[in-house]
């Protein structure tokens, strides 16, 4: 496994194991309120949904997309995502947003859940099967597209399944074992730590797949190859440290956002 | 129409998020490359870095902005 591979099969990891753990949360609320049979039967309905989708996305991206426009399609979607999640691990740093909490996620949800009226089909309670089927289903396809994206363009499809598939039997083995929310998981550090990876991917392919746009459709070439990698890892970082260093000397007394 | 809606709005929040500037930024970043690109005004290796350095600018004054608008 070279360089790229690893850091790849890293960020494809701790990527699924945070969008695992929150789904997790919700799975748990559901089924230690509405019954672990509607909380297990919506989860595993999800993941059907969710292998499907992964099939059809796969194949369709695969098969109909030339190399630069691949990259710049998966490159595009990548850096929106990792800015979208460095955004908010900015603003949490720096006080301007709630640090994600999952224990406050859990008494959030089982107190809905509790508060909602029971119906039921074939035995099955359809508040609990649909909240936990949202849930899985909702943080899978996140999942899904940064293993899809991720491996077709290194050319790794099978680490990036396989690092999302250690995440989640890790994540379900924690949660049979402490039967709680993981909520001493550091998530915040691991969703900027992410955030980096997702946004340093994002830009080396999306820049290099707008060679989509010249003749003979040729990807540009970036200074020393996959070596421009680590200096964009490392430009992400510093760019991201001055900016909370920012908000940090130029905040005051800020209401703080509720947590995503 | 009531599903083609939901579906609408699930792809909107999935890949737009609850910060468009983000999507708009990234999509203006990489029409400039492209013209660059096309048109040849630099090497690939000085364009790849404008391109990235007007990536990390806007983010950083993104943030700023957010910042400044949820302490007023």
């Amino acid at each position: 496994m070279d360089g790229t591979t690893a850091a790849l099969v890293s960020a494809v990891f701790f990527a699924s194991f945070v969008e695992f753990v929150e789904a997790f949360t919700i799975v748990l609320a559901m089924g230690v309120t509405r019954g672990w049979r509607s909380a297990i039967t919506g989860t595993v309905a999800a993941l059907i949904a969710l292998t499907a989708f992964t099939a059809v996305l796969g194949v369709a991206i695969s098969t109909w997309l030339s190399e630069s426009l691949l990259q710049l399609t998966i490159g595009t979607l990548l850096l929106i995502f990792g800015l979208q999640w460095l955004r908010k691990a900015c603003l949490r740093a720096s006080g301007l947003k709630a640090l994600h909490d999952e224990d406050a996620e859990f008494a959030e949800q089982t107190e809905a859940a509790r508060e909602a009226d029971r119906t039921t089909y074939a035995g099955i309670d359809l508040f609990g099967f649909m909240v936990s089927f949202k849930g899985v289903f909702l943080e899978g396809v996140e999942v899904v597209f940064i293993v899809v994206t991720f491996g077709l363009s290194a050319d790794a499809l099978g680490m990036a399944v396989a690092g999302a598939v250690v995440a989640g039997v890790i994540v379900i083995a924690l949660g049979v074992a402490l039967r709680k929310p993981l909520s001493r998981i550091p998530e915040n550090t691991l969703k900027y730590g992410v955030g980096v990876m997702l946004a340093s991917f994002g830009t080396y392919w999306a820049l290099e797949g707008v060679g989509y746009f010249r003749d003979g459709e040729e990807s540009l070439h970036w200074p020393g190859g996959k070596v421009a990698l680590i200096v964009l890892v490392a430009g992400w970082f510093a760019v991201t440290r001055l900016v909370i260093a920012g908000l940090g000397r130029s905040r005051t007394s800020a209401p703080t956002e509720a947590a995503a | 129409m009531r599903f083609l809606k939901a579906f609408g709005l699930f792809w909107y929040d999935f890949v737009i998020g609850d910060d468009w500037k983000i999507a708009a930024y990234v999509v203006v970043t990489l029409a400039l490359v492209a013209v660059l690109a096309v048109n040849d005004v630099l090497s690939d290796g000085a364009t790849v870095i404008v391109g990235t350095a007007v990536t990390m600018a806007f983010f950083a004054l993104g943030v700023r902005y957010d910042a400044r608008r949820a302490q007023r």
